[in-house]
């Protein structure tokens, strides 16, 4: 019986990391190539679910089906961003940029404030309380099908960045800078189209996320910090890693939850990222640092 | 003396002693809500010092100073609250703590060589995990808080400091004041030489024989002692802890974003910063609250900080020196 529990726990605690690891994608990609930390992902990702909110209180579109939509808003969002402001600030010092990300930050919550209040709202789907039964497990029907559409859509970006024209140049501007501009990349463009494509993965992350909890405001800074743990545990730059990463710290998370204490967990998975940075720090599935 | 006054222009030398003077005698004129805010401003000045010692002399990025801050307030009103002992010895303690923590994710940090952004989550990874771990030891409060017997603003009683506004308002000013004079020491001894070295270009330090893990260690040992100093200040002068609000990310980038405005690596940036950005934000306040919209105090707050970022990217110290003629020939002077 009790192993029953942790398994179930543990294949929840999984598909719930799925989608940890898409929204740490998002960050993962922008640090890789354009090598800015975005402080705001999890404003941004905020963002994304009022947007699904919005969609899917007034239109009545299922935040999964809506995800594209969502994802493409972002994108542009994203894009500008770059293209306007952060642009300017990646000859800065560290702190600077930091101190920039974490500006657009606050004014991303204020945003969010004045535009849907303080209070925590979620978006009650048709198939909320289903589940399915698969031998031993009992897996909710949103989990599961929240899972699934980040594997799908992390699918997709893997293809874009192996396949594609545009995803090779984009790989080549983070691999080579100077390289880059030699070959004649316009490395501002793809710089943006960056920007752009890992705020869509976060649109696309947060849109998931509404199925499982309630948006508000402050819901942000934990998701960075959850994401950046991601992101070093897998590797930054990486993004099997951080794929993996979210995997590896959302069933780790879940089940520090049923043996510890809930309110524990993140200390867990705090122990684990200090503990990857000496030991790895170029993260499981990084490269070495240069 | 002659090392903290050497090279520093007769001007800037008077306005430094005017503006200090007015500080002064400032608990005289002001009401006690201006005396409160100059309070928190000093508070944040005295911080920015402390931080700035660490990434604007010796290079090193820390996000997560707000755990020394707390280290110190929680050590202090811990040993107040549980054995009554008095914050000038507990600040001993808070101080010791503090330095321990720093060493030990300074030690950590260095001897692993991680660097740059990396070194900085390390810096937040080490204070949220502290934050969960007093969320769940009841000696401290946990979630719940920890309480100090409050003060009686009446009387002065320096020993225990339990006082008045006025009390705690010189308190922090002494502190910001010998901050500020032994970081003008400090910048401008061999150490600070060193620093600065490490901070301008590591591997030619390291070529030219500065001792990096040494140097870098003695940055972290100071700079997390001297922010423990302010935990115990803060400690007794809100008479209440929350893990939530003393440890938290939000925090630490609260005590650092004066310093960054003002101007990072610059003896007067801290200070300068904290007298924009806290009165910056009381203006904010006052100019929105009959709006009744929430959030929109804090969007023009941060439209105010990005555009700093943006037009302003050295800070504002070095600019407003150069626009006062203050310029001398190394770090903004005085």
């Amino acid at each position: 019986m009790p192993a029953e529990i942790y398994l179930n726990v543990a294949v929840s605690g999984i598909l719930t990391g799925l989608i940890y690891g898409l929204s740490a994608l998002g960050l993962s990609v922008i640090f890789g190539v354009i090598r800015i930390v975005n402080f705001a992902h999890g404003e941004i990702m905020v963002l994304g679910m009022f947007l699904t909110l919005v969609i899917f209180r007034h239109l009545g579109i299922d935040p999964l089906l809506s995800l594209p939509l969502v994802a493409a808003i972002l994108f542009g969002f994203g894009y500008l961003l770059q293209d306007w402001v952060v642009r300017r600030v990646a000859h800065l010092a560290d702190h600077m940029q930091f101190l920039l990300m974490a500006a657009v930050a606050v004014i991303l919550v204020s945003v969010c404030l004045m535009l849907f209040g303080p209070d925590a709202q979620g978006a009650q789907v048709g198939y909320a309380y289903d589940s399915f039964r698969i031998g031993p497990v009992i897996v909710d029907k949103v989990r599961l099908y929240a899972g699934l559409a980040a594997i799908v859509v992390a699918g997709a970006l893997f293809a874009f960045f192996r396949y594609t024209g545009t995803g090779k140049a984009i790989r080549a501007c983070g691999d080579n800078y100077l390289g880059a501009q030699v070959v004649g990349l316009n490395v501002r463009k793809l710089y943006a189209l960056t920007f752009g494509i890992g705020c869509a993965c976060l649109g696309a992350a947060g849109a998931i996320l509404l199925l499982l909890i309630d948006v508000h405001p402050y819901l942000g800074p934990p998701l960075t910090l959850l994401a950046f743990i991601i992101v070093i545990v897998g590797g930054m730059g990486s993004l099997p890693g951080a794929m993996l990463g979210g995997v590896l710290i959302g069933a780790s998370e879940a089940l520090a939850g049923l043996i510890l204490q809930p309110s524990l967990k993140s200390a867990f998975s705090f122990g684990l990222l200090i503990l990857v940075l000496l030991i790895r720090p170029q993260g499981l599935l990084g490269k070495a640092a240069q | 003396m002659k090392r903290l006054l050497e090279g520093i222009p007769l001007r800037a030398l008077a306005l430094l002693g005017v503006f200090a003077a007015a500080l002064v005698i400032a608990p005289l004129f002001v009401s006690n809500y201006v005396l409160s805010v100059l309070i928190i401003v000093l508070y944040f000045a005295y911080v920015g010092q402390a931080w700035n010692l660490m990434i604007g002399f010796a290079g090193q990025l820390s996000l997560g100073h707000a755990l020394f801050v707390g280290i110190g307030a929680y050590a202090s009103a811990a040993l107040f609250v549980h054995f009554g002992v008095g914050p000038w010895i507990g600040m001993f303690v808070a101080v010791a703590l503090s330095v321990l923590v720093g060493c030990i994710i300074g030690y950590l940090g260095f001897r692993f060589s991680i660097r740059g952004v990396y070194f900085a989550l390390l810096t937040i990874a080490f204070a949220e995990f502290t934050l969960v771990i007093v969320d769940h030891i009841p000696w401290l409060g946990s979630t719940g808080g920890l309480f100090l017997p409050v003060a009686n603003r009446d009387r002065i009683d320096l020993l225990s400091l339990r006082g008045s506004q006025v009390m705690f308002y010189y308190v922090i000013l002494t502190l910001t004041g010998a901050a500020l004079v032994l970081c003008r020491l400090l910048l401008n001894s061999k150490l600070g030489l060193y620093w600065q070295a490490i901070r301008e270009d590591q591997e030619s330090a390291e070529a030219i024989g500065v001792h990096l893990f040494r140097y870098k260690m003695i940055a972290v040992a100071i700079s997390s002692g001297l922010t423990g100093i302010a935990g115990v200040w803060y400690a007794f002068y809100y008479n209440n802890l929350f893990p939530e609000t003393t440890f938290s990310t939000a925090k630490s980038i609260e005590l650092i974003l004066g310093t960054v405005v003002g101007g990072v690596g610059t003896l007067f940036g801290p200070i300068l910063g904290a007298f924009i950005l806290t009165p910056l934000g009381e203006v904010l306040t006052h100019l929105t609250e009959d709006l009744k919209i929430d959030g929109i105090k804090t969007f023009f707050w941060g439209l105010c900080v990005a555009a700093i970022v943006l037009f302003r990217p050295a800070g504002l110290w070095p600019w407003l020196s150069t626009l006062l003629g203050l310029d001398t020939k190394r770090n903004g002077g005085g």
